[in-house]
C-alpha cells in the first residue's frame, strides 16, 4: 500500500515560496502533503479504497494514496491517506480580526488598573446555560490560573466572582447588576449542535433588552470561540483555545480605559 | 489480614485513614437515615410499578409524588400513601397513579387504614418487584457464567450520539473491537432535571436522554453483541444529579451493569445541594448493591480544577470516604469502582513515576475494589499525536497496578465526542499495552527510599491528616469551606434541597430491608 512513499521522480513543481499561492509543506516547498483520516461508511476491500482515493481526488488532491485501512465494525471501513494539495491561498490578503490591546503580566495589569483607573475592576464569569463544564472559566478565573498563568482571582485590582456552571443566563445577568460588574465573562465549552451559539446569543438580547449592553465589557471564551465569532454575535471580545487570564485580564483593563476616555 | 505492600506502605495508617472515614460517614448517615426526598419516594413509586406518563408527558412518578407533596404528605411517603390508597380503593397502584394525573382522587381526603392491611395489601407488589431486580441480576450472572467477561482492566468507551439507535451502533462496533464497558454519556443538563425523560430519544446534547426506554434498547442491543463476541458487555450510565435514586432503579430493572454513583461529585460540579443529594445516594447505593451494579465514584473530577500533584491526597481521602458510604448501603467492596485518575502535567519532570505511585497506592489500600482509573482529560490539548501518547502511558499504568475499569482516553479528547475511529484507535492503544506488558506489575519491584515509594508515603500521609480534620469538622462543613476540588458549597445552597424532608410517623420503606446488603 506504500507505493509512491519513496518515488525518485524529479519534483517538477516550482519550489519558492509564493504568499500569494501558499500550499500544504512536506519537505519540499509546493508538495502540497496532507494527511487525512476518516471513516467511509462501506465494507473493507478494493473498492472501498478506491471509493476512499476518488473521495480525495474530489477533495482537491492529487496522487491520492491510502496507506492504511481497517473495517471498524461491518460496513464501515477507516482510513489513514496522504495526497497532494492543488488550491492556494493569497496569505498576503489575509485579515483577521484580533483583540486588540497589548498584553501584560499580572503585575502590569495590576499596575494599569491603579494609575488609570484607581478602583478594582469588579469581573464576573461563569459557564452558562446547560453547559456542565467550569475548566475554561476556572482557567482564567481561579486563583491558581492555568499552566503558570495565574487566574483573575490572584489580581489584586480585580474583584473577580466565578459563579460556577450551569448558570442560566437570567441569574447570571441578575447576579452581575447585584455585583456591579464592569466585565462579564461567559465560558463555553460544549458546542454540540451549535448550543453555545443559541446560548451566547440569548444573553446578548437579555442584556439589551435590560438596556446594559453598553455598561458592561461582554467577554466570551472556549476552545470553538474566536474574536470574529464573538464581534458577530455582539460581543466585545472573544478568547479561543491558548488564552489565559494575562489576556483577558490586560483586555479588560485596556477597554474600560478607553471607553472612560471616549466618554469624557 | 495481613497484607505484603509493594510500595512498603504503612498498613496501621491505611487502617488509621480507614477508621477516620468511617467515623465521616457514620455522622453522614445519622443524618440521611431519618430523611427522605422527593427522588427516593418516586423511586418508592417506580418500585410499586407506577410507570408511564400523564397527558402534559409528565411522568407518573413525578405526579404522584407532587401531588403528595402538594398535599403535605410528603414526610409520610408514597408507600405508605398509596399502599393505604390500595386498602381503601381496591385499585392497583398504577390505577391510583393515572386517577391522580386525571384529578379523580385526592390521597389526603382517605381515611387511614390500619398499618397492618396497608403491608398486607402492599406484600405482593413489593415482592415482585424485588423477585423482578433478582431475576435481572441472575441474567447477567447467567451470561458471565457461560459466554464470560473480558479481562481486567475491563476497557471503558464512551458514546454520545444524542441518538439511541445511532449509539447501539456505535457500541456494537465497539464492542467488536474490544471493550467491555460501554457508557451512554447523558446529555447536558440531564443532572439538573427532576424528572427522567419517558421513552426511546433520538435528539440530545453532547450525550443521549437516561430513560428507562433507552437503557432497555441499548442492553439488548448489547446483549446480542456479547453473544457474538463472546464476551458479555457491561452497559454504564450515570446514577446521579437530582434523580439519582430513579435512575437506580431504572437500571435494576433493565440489567445496567455499571452506574456512576456519588454525590460528592454532584454537590461540587453539579451544585446540587448536599443533603438532598447524599439522601438519594443512601437509596440509590442500596439498590446497586442488590442489583449487582458496579458503582463509579467521581473523585477524578477534583483534579480537573485542583493540581493532581497537590490534590492527590483528597483523591484518597475522599475514595476512604466513599468506601465508608458505600459500606453502610450494603455495597461490596467488589462492586466498589472508586475513582482516580492520571491528572498531572505531562511536562512535569518523573510525573509518570508519581502516577505510578498514586495507582499503586490506590490498588494497595482497596485489594478488593474495581477501581475505575480516569484518562487524561485537563491537559489534552488538541494535539491528538502527544494525546495519543499520553493515553499510552496511562494504559501502562493501568495494566501495570492492576485497574479495575480503564475508562478509555481519547486522542481527541477536547475536541469533539468520540468518532467510531478514535475509540478504535484508544482501544488498539490499550488492547497492544495491555498485552505487551501484562505481567510488568508482577517482575517490577520498587527501589527502597525511591521516589515512588516515598510519593505513597507522602500521599497517605497528607489523606489521614485532612480525614483527621474532616472529623473534627463534619463533612458538611468540609464541603462548604472547600477542602474537595478547591469548590466550596453551602449546606443550605444548590439544587434540590425543596426536596428533602424528615420521615414522618407513619413513613415506610419495606425495600431498605429486602435489597440492603442482599442478593
Amino acid at each position: 500500500m506504500s507505493g509512491g512513499l519513496y518515488s525518485m521522480d524529479s519534483k517538477d513543481f516550482d519550489k519558492t515560496l509564493d504568499l500569494t499561492k501558499v500550499k500544504p509543506y512536506g519537505d519540499t516547498m509546493n508538495d502540497g502533503k496532507v494527511q487525512l483520516s476518516f471513516t467511509l461508511p462501506v465494507p473493507a476491500g478494493a473498492e472501498a479504497v478506491e471509493a476512499a482515493k476518488q473521495l480525495i481526488k474530489k477533495m482537491g488532491f492529487e496522487n491520492p494514496l491510502v496507506v492504511y485501512y481497517n473495517e471498524l465494525t461491518p460496513g464501515y471501513t477507516f482510513f489513514n491517506c496522504y495526497g497532494s494539495c492543488t488550491h492556494t491561498v493569497d496569505f498576503s490578503s489575509i485579515y483577521v480580526p484580533k483583540v486588540e490591546s497589548t498584553v501584560m503580566e499580572m503585575k502590569e495589569t495590576d499596575e494599569y488598573i491603579r494609575e488609570n483607573i484607581g478602583r478594582k475592576l469588579v469581573v464576573v464569569g461563569a459557564s452558562t446555560g446547560t453547559d456542565a463544564h467550569t475548566v475554561g472559566i476556572d482557567a482564567i478565573m481561579n486563583m491558581k490560573g492555568y499552566a503558570g498563568h495565574y487566574g483573575i482571582e490572584r489580581y489584586d485590582m480585580f474583584e473577580a466572582y466565578n459563579l460556577g456552571s450551569q448558570v442560566p443566563n437570567e441569574e447570571f445577568l441578575a447576579k452581575a447588576i447585584e455585583l456591579h460588574a464592569d466585565a462579564l465573562l461567559v465560558s463555553q465549552t460544549v458546542t454540540q449542535k451549535d448550543v453555545h451559539i443559541k446560548n451566547l446569543t440569548e444573553l446578548v438580547e437579555l442584556m439589551e433588552a435590560e438596556g446594559l449592553r453598553d455598561k458592561m465589557i461582554l467577554i466570551c471564551g472556549g476552545p470553538r470561540i474566536s474574536h470574529e465569532l464573538a464581534k458577530e454575535l455582539g460581543y466585545d471580545a472573544g478568547f479561543g483555545a491558548g488564552s489565559y487570564a494575562d489576556d483577558v485580564a490586560s483586555y479588560v483593563a485596556q477597554e474600560f480605559v478607553k471607553r472612560a476616555n471616549t466618554k469624557k | 489480614m495481613t497484607q505484603t505492600s509493594k510500595l512498603g506502605l504503612d498498613y496501621g495508617k491505611v487502617e488509621k485513614a480507614r477508621s477516620l472515614a468511617r467515623s465521616i460517614a457514620d455522622d453522614v448517615q445519622a443524618f440521611v437515615e431519618t430523611r427522605t426526598t422527593v427522588a427516593v419516594e418516586r423511586t418508592l413509586a417506580r418500585l410499586l410499578g407506577i410507570d408511564g406518563v400523564d397527558a402534559n408527558q409528565v411522568p407518573l412518578p413525578n405526579v404522584v409524588v407532587d401531588h403528595i407533596k402538594d398535599k403535605g404528605l410528603l414526610n409520610q411517603g408514597t408507600v405508605f400513601c398509596i399502599g393505604n390508597a390500595m386498602v381503601q380503593t381496591g385499585k392497583t397502584p398504577q390505577e391510583i397513579a393515572e386517577d391522580i394525573a386525571e384529578g379523580k382522587i385526592e390521597l389526603d381526603r382517605l381515611a387511614v387504614s390500619d398499618k397492618k392491611k396497608i403491608e398486607e395489601a402492599l406484600m405482593p407488589i413489593v415482592n415482585a418487584s424485588v423477585e423482578r431486580i433478582r431475576a435481572r441480576r441472575q441474567r447477567r450472572e447467567n451470561y458471565l457464567g457461560t459466554i464470560g467477561e473480558g479481562p481486567k482492566p475491563y476497557l471503558y468507551i464512551i458514546v454520545a450520539t444524542g441518538n439511541i439507535y445511532e449509539d447501539v451502533i456505535q457500541a456494537e462496533a465497539g464492542a467488536r473491537q474490544g471493550a467491555d464497558v460501554i457508557a451512554v454519556i447523558r446529555t447536558t443538563g440531564q443532572s439538573l432535571l427532576d424528572y427522567v425523560p419517558y421513552g426511546a430519544t433520538t435528539e440530545g446534547f453532547g450525550g443521549t436522554y437516561a430513560t428507562q426506554e433507552n437503557f432497555r434498547i441499548m442492553r439488548s442491543a448489547l446483549d446480542k453483541v456479547g453473544e457474538e463476541v463472546g464476551r458479555y458487555i457491561r452497559l454504564c450510565n450515570y446514577c446521579s444529579g437530582l434523580c439519582m435514586p430513579e435512575i437506580a432503579i431504572m437500571g435494576a430493572f433493565e440489567g445496567l451493569d455499571v452506574m456512576l454513583n456519588d454525590a460528592l461529585y454532584g454537590i461540587l460540579f453539579r451544585d446540587i445541594n448536599m443533603q438532598r443529594t447524599l439522601i438519594d445516594q443512601y437509596f440509590s447505593r442500596i439498590i446497586n448493591g442488590f442489583a449487582g451494579v458496579i458503582i463509579n465514584t467521581g473523585e477524578d473530577n477534583y483534579l480537573t480544577t485542583a493540581d493532581a500533584v497537590e490534590a492527590a491526597h483528597t483523591v484518597l481521602a475522599s475514595d476512604l470516604i466513599n468506601e465508608q458510604l458505600a459500606l453502610l448501603a450494603g455495597l461490596p467492596e467488589e462492586q466498589m469502582g472508586l475513582g482516580h485518575a492520571f491528572e498531572m502535567d505531562p511536562m512535569l519532570e518523573n510525573g509518570f513515576l508519581y502516577e505510578l505511585a498514586q495507582a499503586q497506592m490506590t490498588r494497595e489500600i482497596f485489594p478488593k475494589a474495581t477501581l475505575k482509573y480516569m484518562p487524561p482529560t485537563k491537559f489534552m490539548t488538541g494535539n491528538i499525536f502527544r494525546g495519543h501518547i499520553q493515553d499510552a502511558l496511562f494504559n501502562m499504568i493501568g495494566i501495570w497496578t492492576h485497574q479495575g475499569i480503564q475508562l478509555l482516553g481519547m486522542p481527541t479528547e477536547a475536541i469533539h465526542t468520540p468518532f467510531m475511529s478514535d475509540r478504535y484507535l484508544s482501544i488498539e492503544n490499550a488492547r497492544y499495552i495491555f498485552n505487551n506488558m501484562r505481567n510488568i506489575g508482577d517482575e517490577v519491584e520498587f527501589k527502597e527510599n525511591g521516589i515512588v515509594r516515598k510519593r505513597a508515603a507522602e500521599v497517605l500521609d497528607k489523606a489521614v491528616e485532612l480525614l483527621q480534620n474532616l472529623v473534627k469538622e463534619g463533612l458538611f462543613n468540609a464541603l462548604e469551606k472547600g477542602q474537595f476540588a478547591d469548590v466550596k458549597r453551602p449546606k443550605t445552597g444548590g439544587k434540590g434541597l425543596d426536596g428533602v424532608c424528615e420521615k414522618g410517623s407513619q413513613y415506610m420503606n419495606p425495600f431498605v430491608e429486602l435489597m440492603k446488603g442482599k442478593k
